[in-house]
């Protein structure tokens, strides 16, 4: 057992950010040269990321075999004041090894498949700035040893995705979608903030030993609670505080139209950003202070049922949509509230577990989109068909990913998503059915995407992708295969748990249920999707409103917040403040200054009888004395 | 025999004969003469009083307010050549366009 070396560890956090300020620089007059310069931003992005992940790999190899010790933290001290003491460090145990290996994982394959997908990109080295920019802030919070910098990490990933969003910004629709994750995310990081903030004030009895340290507040705010130090009433409120960060970041109810919009950006954003690492943040969040929830069964119940709705409303989404990214969008919707869902049954190592699988596939999954996408040039899978043909690599690799979204054995996502529902039978049984029905929601929708786009008659012509956007994909295939193999849950300490028989056959019949089904509506054509939609004429056109939801909070902003509130404070600024207060002021001041203005007669005469009067009452008074 | 009480009232006299041109006459000029029609009082007084207390301090004072009046009458005088040149007038109540 030794302590990690640190120079791993801040090599890890410290390589990303050194590649983008360097790129960034890069930009400056002096720097810059015409075209070579993309190249060099990409190099720069990927090969400090290839160091990150290198470096992630070492310590997790001294990790499995049992060399370090576990958890361990490497910290500097930041911001030292009396009664305020703020540290930036590193802390190492399963969760942010597993997590970090994710990102720096995850993420090298789809830098590398961007200097593909964006070779024709005129904004090349921006955007390869901005991702590493984005994988600094991301392993800051997998790596952060307190909840501030876990915050400052929190924020930067919220910037550097709105940059990425709204990276074709000549788009009006692209730059809206930025604003709209950027906003959504504000409110509620809000409340991820009170959270934070109230965590802290408790910490200690004593107003100088408070503290951010995770470690730190788990080793202690128990034993402050239980001895009566800390009103146990305010920790279900603090809970639901956090729980605002991973409901804006992993875009759960009713807080998820960001994510669909954040399709705008570039594929390869998606896919590493609104699909595999930022979006699982929350999730990684939710482990990272399980040990305060855990004690909360109130706050569980609420985690367990918002992830639960999440899942079930956004594969409810995903039946009707008809654009491919949008599709994986509302799929990583579904996939979350999977993940929140486990955490709220107390499973935390089946949530991280889940959300390593999904990592794998469903990167894979917007990669092979991104690939159709780059070789077609068309999203509408309606009008995408017969792939099949002229894209077998994508197509094959694609097959993989979808199937193991639907969880089909023995790929990766059956594992991780028995896990949930073997969770949810035991503990809540009506999350299980629904989380069953979506499972076999989400056979029919990636079936019903696979069999539209893929198979059937080709519509134009689709070229396969070169091999440096391919090569990423069979990788992330292969991932996705074996995932469910290594031994995930046993490196994040859970034991061995016997195979619930029942739920895995309910589960995979179900799957295959809605695999089949979707064969007949689009593959036989036994009944058409018109005639569906004619039939459920009703839920349809409520899909297609998305519940509404995006209505409702342009209803809210659009007439509330600018007719009502804007305008009361618009009145309330001109007629008060600028009228009475400002302008009041100055008239009132110019009023006197007229008064006073008589004074001066500009007649040399008055003066000088005004001074001769001064000067007798001078005199008067000094004589008189 | 011309007592010190003779200077002062002689000098009080000059002083109102300034003081009283200063609120009546108009003419910048003849306001400026006023002016030195009063340092003169101020200065009949001083002498009176030197040879009176047989001080010299009176004498030396009156010398500083001779220069300070000539300094006084150059700067005044200047001022009404630019005046009359500028506005053609010398008139005290035309001069007012300094006034708010």
């Amino acid at each position: 057992m030794v302590a990690a070396s640190p120079w791993l560890a801040w090599t890890i956090l410290l390589a990303p950010l050194a590649a983008g300020v360097a790129i960034w620089l890069s930009y400056l007059p002096p720097i810059s040269v015409g075209k070579p310069r993309n190249r060099l931003a990409a190099v720069l992005a990927i090969a400090a990321l290839l160091t990150s992940f290198a470096c992630t790999v070492a310590l997790f190899v001294q990790a499995l075999g049992g060399r370090l010790a576990l958890p361990q933290e490497l910290s500097v001290s930041w911001i030292n004041l009396p009664g305020l003491h703020i540290t930036f460090g590193i802390l190492i145990d399963q969760f942010s090894l597993l997590m970090a290996l994710v990102v720096t994982g995850v993420g090298s394959a789809i830098f590398i498949y961007a200097t593909g997908y964006m070779a024709e990109e005129r904004a090349f080295s921006r955007f390869f700035g901005v991702l590493s920019l984005f994988a600094f802030s991301m392993l800051t919070i997998v790596l952060a040893d307190n909840w501030i910098q876990l915050f400052i990490g929190w924020e930067l990933v919220g910037f550097s995705s709105y940059l990425l969003i709204g990276h074709w910004y000549e788009k009006p629709s692209a730059a809206d979608a930025g604003k709209k994750a950027f906003m959504v995310n504000r409110v509620a990081d809000f409340g991820f903030l009170l959270g934070i903030l109230a965590l802290w004030a408790i910490s200690a009895a004593d107003p100088a030993h408070r503290t951010f340290n995770f470690l730190a507040l788990e080793r202690t705010l128990p034993g402050l609670v239980s001895a009566g130090a800390v009103p146990a009433a305010l920790l279900p409120m603090i809970g639901l505080l956090l729980f605002c960060g991973p409901v804006g970041k992993s875009a759960q109810f009713p807080l998820h139209v960001w994510l669909p919009d954040a399709m705008e950006g570039p594929t390869p954003v998606s896919a590493l950003i609104h699909a595999a690492t930022m979006v699982a943040a929350g999730v990684y969040v939710l482990c990272r202070s399980f040990w305060l929830f855990h004690d909360l069964p109130g706050v569980l119940i609420v985690i367990a049922w918002v992830g639960g709705t999440t899942a079930f409303l956004a594969a409810c989404l995903a039946l009707v949509e008809n654009d491919l990214k949008r599709i994986l969008a509302y799929s990583t919707l579904s996939q979350l509230g999977y993940m929140v869902m486990a955490l709220g049954l107390g499973g935390q190592v089946a949530g991280m577990y889940h959300l390593t699988t999904h990592a794998f596939f469903k990167a894979l999954l917007f990669l092979g989109a991104g690939s159709v996408i780059h070789g077609t040039h068309e999203q509408d899978i309606w009008k995408l068909g017969g792939l099949w043909h002229s894209m077998r690599a994508t197509s094959a690799t694609f097959l993989v990913g979808s199937l193991a979204l639907c969880g089909l054995f023995p790929l990766s996502g059956f594992f991780s998503k028995d896990e949930i529902l073997i969770l949810a039978r035991e503990h809540n049984l009506p999350l299980y059915i629904l989380g069953t029905v979506t499972a076999g929601m989400t056979a029919f929708y990636t079936a019903r995407l696979w069999f539209v786009a893929f198979t059937g008659k080709a519509h134009g012509h689709g070229h396969e992708s070169p091999p440096v956007m391919t090569v990423p994909l069979v990788v992330l295939a292969a991932l996705s295969v074996v995932a469910g193999f290594i031994g995930i849950p046993q490196f994040l300490g859970a034991h061995h748990g016997e195979l619930h028989w029942d739920v895995v056959l309910t589960s995979s019949a179900v799957v295959a249920a809605g695999l089949a089904l979707a064969w007949l509506v689009y593959r036989k054509k036994a009944v058409t999707a018109q005639q569906l939609v004619h039939a459920l004429a009703l839920p349809h056109s409520l899909l297609m409103r998305r519940y509404y939801i995006d209505d409702l909070y342009d209803w809210f902003v659009a007439s509330v917040q600018q007719q009502l509130i804007a305008r009361t404070c618009e009145w309330v600024e001109q007629h008060i403040i600028i009228e009475l207060f400002v302008n009041g002021i100055a008239a009132l001041t110019r009023a006197l200054g007229g008064l006073i203005r008589l004074l001066q007669t500009g007649r040399i005469q008055t003066y000088a009888l005004a001074f001769l009067v001064g000067v007798v009452w001078l005199l008067s008074t000094a004589l008189r004395r | 025999m011309i007592t010190l009480n003779h200077y002062l009232l002689a000098s009080a006299l000059l002083f109102a004969i300034g003081l009283m041109g200063i609120m009546t006459r108009r003419n910048v000029i003849m306001i400026l003469l006023c002016i030195e029609i009063m340092f003169n009082a101020a200065n009949l007084a001083f002498i009176a009083y030197a040879r009176a207390l047989g001080d010299l301090g009176g004498q030396i004072m009156v010398f500083f307010i001779i220069i300070v009046a000539a300094a006084e009458v150059t700067v005044g005088l200047a001022i009404a050549i630019l005046l009359s040149r500028q506005l053609k007038t010398l008139n005290a109540d035309e001069i007012s366009f300094l006034k708010w």
